[in-house]
């Protein structure tokens, strides 16, 4: 296998991104991570992106996006109609083959334009499910109410996960909600979907992430702690809700594995679970000790950018190695519902 | 395509988002839906043994092919295995007043799935609870051919 390496990372995240459109906003966020990376745009060997056409509400609307990124002269570009992780995990793959020295991996989405959570919707089975356009915050209250009352945790744990992301967000900049209230105050609020409350769901908005990406000694010549990348694996579950233990995340069970996650110790992860419950159910799929930094940015639940979240999990954690305040640490993505596919990404610094 | 039109300096074309394409049920799945007009459901027994509603063309654990003879009936009363409350309905769900989404276990069956169930309050939901379905009125071979699940007397 071949080292390969994420150099930069930017990112941009705002609760309504009403002025500007998809390449307005994706532009300085492309230009900030190719910036950083030291490596010329016209040098990048690769280009691959993940959105979501839903969102935008049109065929081939991740075409547009292009215009961000400079397609001229001609550019070998892809697109994953997922969530920018994916991108990167193809991007990774180009890399192995040995075509490509470099690549940008970018996500973009407006999750905030609509009703996400409706929207949602439309991704479930389209003959036994979507007809009756269960919420997403209803079907992740199904998971924690089977999660509680197979007595994994309680509405306690969940407000003591929400409290430490909220608290933890509040020195994030790109956070969109954060607080400082205590799990009592969190219990006393209502549920939006019982046993779920509006702050255990993730805050929708809108926003970018990029991430550049290097083989071996191009990384090395450009950048003096490289986060490379040590295991990478995703895999999913049967999407229907009755075949799977929603108390378990078996997919990201054998990600985390497949990706080393327990080869050695981890300083930080950062879990993209847009519901309570979910951190504390990957926390346990990934076997994560008590000692790791689980979500230092507040995670999905105090800012969430469908389409990018997952590529800005990752790159929160390599900004750590690349800063040097972490040394290995683990980046999560999920699709789907109640945390059906899982993506596992494994970084360490040298 | 629209008919294109100028109207002074701006100009204006008609766009219909559209789905122009015929999708079928498949041999498995039509079984479920047509069994549903009949106020009848259909599962399907998985290679281990577990009995799945809605039944499947392939196996999810090992994506065997499954033919129509692993077809079984089950239900009609089932239990509720989790849910959560619907305090505000939305125009497209199946209950114009507050309901419970729940995953059902079909009696004879092991894997549940999903359905309304209506209940006067959140209070008188719980896992364990006995339901049995309310048949729409004009069944067309839909998911919405149960009106919703309700409590057995």
């Amino acid at each position: 296998m071949r080292d390969v390496a994420i150099i930069s990372f930017a990112q941009s995240v705002s609760a309504r991104e009403s002025e500007r459109n998809e390449v307005e906003f994706l532009m300085p966020v492309v230009r900030e991570a190719i910036a950083a990376s030291g490596i010329e745009r016209s040098e990048i060997g690769f280009t691959c992106s993940g959105s979501s056409d839903f969102l935008q509400g049109q065929p081939f609307a991740f075409v547009m996006a292009l215009d961000a990124v400079g397609a001229w002269p001609p550019i070998r570009e892809s697109h994953v109609e997922q969530d920018g992780a994916w991108a990167l995990y193809e991007a990774w793959v180009k890399i192995q083959t040995g075509e490509v020295e470099s690549a940008l991996v970018y996500g973009f989405g407006k999750g905030a334009s609509g009703d996400l959570g409706e929207i949602l919707a439309l991704s479930l089975d389209p003959y036994c499910v979507t007809p009756l356009w269960p919420h997403a915050d209803s079907i992740a209250a199904l998971q924690a109410r089977a999660w509680i009352e197979a007595g994994r945790g309680t509405e306690r744990s969940l407000a003591e996960i929400t409290s430490r992301s909220r608290r933890a967000a509040r020195s994030n900049p790109h956070a969109i909600v954060s607080g400082d209230e205590t799990p009592d105050e969190l219990l006393a609020r209502p549920y939006v979907a019982s046993p779920l409350r509006a702050h255990d769901c993730a805050a929708n908005g809108d926003g970018a992430s990029a991430v550049v990406l290097a083989a071996g000694d191009l990384a090395r010549s450009v950048c003096s702690r490289p986060a490379w990348i040590r295991g990478i694996d995703h895999r999913v579950d049967p999407a229907s809700l009755g075949v799977r233990d929603l108390t378990r995340a078996p997919s990201a069970e054998l990600a985390g594995l497949r990706a080393g996650v327990g080869r050695d110790r981890i300083d930080v992860a950062e879990l993209y679970a847009p519901y309570a419950h979910q951190e504390a159910i990957l926390r346990q799929a990934l076997g994560l000790p008590e000692t790791t930094n689980v979500n230092p940015s507040g995670g999905a639940l105090c800012g969430h950018v469908m389409m990018s979240c997952g590529l800005q999990r990752i790159g929160e954690v390599a900004r750590r190695i690349l800063s040097g305040t972490a040394d290995r640490g683990v980046g999560h993505a999920t699709h789907g519902p109640a945390l059906q596919q899982n993506l596992v990404c494994v970084l360490e610094g040298e | 395509m629209g008919e294109t039109e100028t109207g002074g300096e701006t100009l204006r074309a008609r766009h219909v988002l559209e789905y122009p394409f015929r999708r079928s049920l498949g041999p498995i799945l039509e079984r479920f839906f047509t069994g549903l007009t009949e106020q009848r459901f259909v599962g399907s027994r998985l290679d281990d043994g577990r009995v799945v509603v809605p039944p499947a063309e392939f196996d999810p654990v090992t994506a065997a092919a499954l033919g129509a003879d692993r077809l079984t009936e089950v239900g009609p009363g089932g239990v509720v295995t989790t849910w959560t409350w619907v305090g505000a309905p939305g125009p497209k769900h199946p209950l114009d007043r507050p309901f419970a989404w729940a995953l059902i276990r079909l009696d004879g069956a092991d894997a549940p799935f999903l359905h309304a169930v209506d209940v006067a309050q959140e209070s008188a939901m719980r896992t364990g609870l006995r339901v049995k379905p309310r048949w729409a009125a004009a069944p067309v071979g839909s998911i919405r051919d149960v009106a919703c699940f309700e409590a057995e007397a």
